[in-house]
């Protein structure tokens, strides 16, 4: 493992390095917006990788209270399974292909749904006990990380384009505003909060704050607003050789998500250790003061 | 050439994001070090 993470690191540069060549040379200039579109290169990447690390949050939260009750735990399984079969059986039906929003494929939705369970249980598994209160504090904390670049990338994208820094009362850049400031309430929270109950207050926040992300998400299909439609799976279209160097893009992110992740999980279990390591020390200099008192007091 | 000043300011702007929470986990990092190397010491 430790050999893994050096190598990963300097396979994950290369591609960075290769995305970038192909962002700013290799990929064609935008006939209306000219050079400044490939601010895409950057923007979307990181909201689908915010978006990918506030899922994973949602899906440790989940788990970290479903977890407190074994009926609930046996509940919550069943539930995730029902919701992966209906699921895809709902996008075959005719019916509920036409309310889709337009240019939304069924396939794609049927996709998203089956990845429901498969994170689910992938998760359950693969992070047992406090580790799955670890996943979701690396996935929010890192998801906020990429939701800032979201929203400090947009604005500089708008400007040229738009002639506005931000659309005031835009659904789109509202949400999304509004989803950085949960996350960062629920990093807040775990920060400074000394109580019992603090993992499970911040699980339920964040269980609330996912609740945004579809929101976000969504928005450009239900409302008006200034944000152009998705190039993936919506409305919106692009140049192919224009979408190759978005997925590339989006593939460098991915494993530099996944390289910053993996450092930040081994930090929160080094704080947990010294926190053990320190309350031990206090238990132990907390017996050796009681039993250095002299006997006439060792009964208070 | 005057909105290209916005894309080289996003893309450094991204990267100085990342830098600034990665610096910031590497001085967590030290300082956690740091701190069980003294408890080690006790």
């Amino acid at each position: 493992m430790k050999r893994l993470f050096p190598i990963l690191s300097i396979l994950t540069v290369i591609l960075l390095a290769y995305a970038l060549y192909e962002a700013l040379v290799v990929a064609p200039t935008d006939a209306l917006q000219g050079d400044v579109y490939r601010i895409i290169y950057y923007h979307v990447p990181s909201a689908w990788t915010a978006f990918l690390l506030f899922f994973i949050n949602f899906v440790a939260s989940i788990e970290y209270l479903v977890r407190a009750k074994r009926s609930t735990e046996v509940a919550a399984k069943w539930i995730v399974i029902a919701i992966g079969v209906i699921g895809v059986i709902a996008t075959f039906i005719p019916a509920v292909q036409h309310m889709l929003p337009t240019g939304m494929r069924p396939s794609a939705v049927a996709t998203t749904v089956v990845l429901i369970p498969v994170v689910y249980f992938l998760i359950g598994r693969w992070f047992p006990g406090d580790r799955l209160d670890i996943l979701a504090v690396t996935s929010a904390e890192v998801g906020v990380v990429f939701c800032t670049i979201v929203l400090v990338t947009g604005p500089l994208w708008a400007r040229p384009v738009w002639g506005i820094w931000w659309a005031p009362g835009d659904i789109r850049l509202t949400s999304t505003l509004v989803l950085w400031l949960i996350y960062v309430s629920y990093l807040v929270l775990r920060r400074f909060s000394s109580s019992a109950q603090t993992q499970m207050l911040a699980a339920a926040l964040a269980v609330f704050g996912a609740l945004d992300v579809p929101l976000v998400y969504f928005s450009i299909w239900f409302f008006r607003t200034q944000h152009p439609q998705p190039v993936i799976g919506g409305g919106g279209s692009m140049d192919p050789r224009m979408l190759h160097v978005l997925l590339i893009n989006w593939m460098a992110f991915l494993c530099f998500a996944f390289l910053v992740c993996w450092s930040r999980f081994r930090l929160e279990l080094l704080h947990r250790e010294v926190e053990q390591a320190h309350a031990m020390e206090s238990l132990v200099g907390a017996g050796a003061s009681k039993t250095s008192l002299p006997l006439s007091r060792r009964s208070e | 050439m005057n909105a290209v000043k916005f894309l080289f300011a996003a893309y450094i702007a991204t990267w100085v994001i990342h830098g600034v929470y990665l610096g910031s986990l590497v001085r967590r990092f030290s300082h956690l070090r740091q701190q069980l190397k003294d408890l080690g010491k006790k």
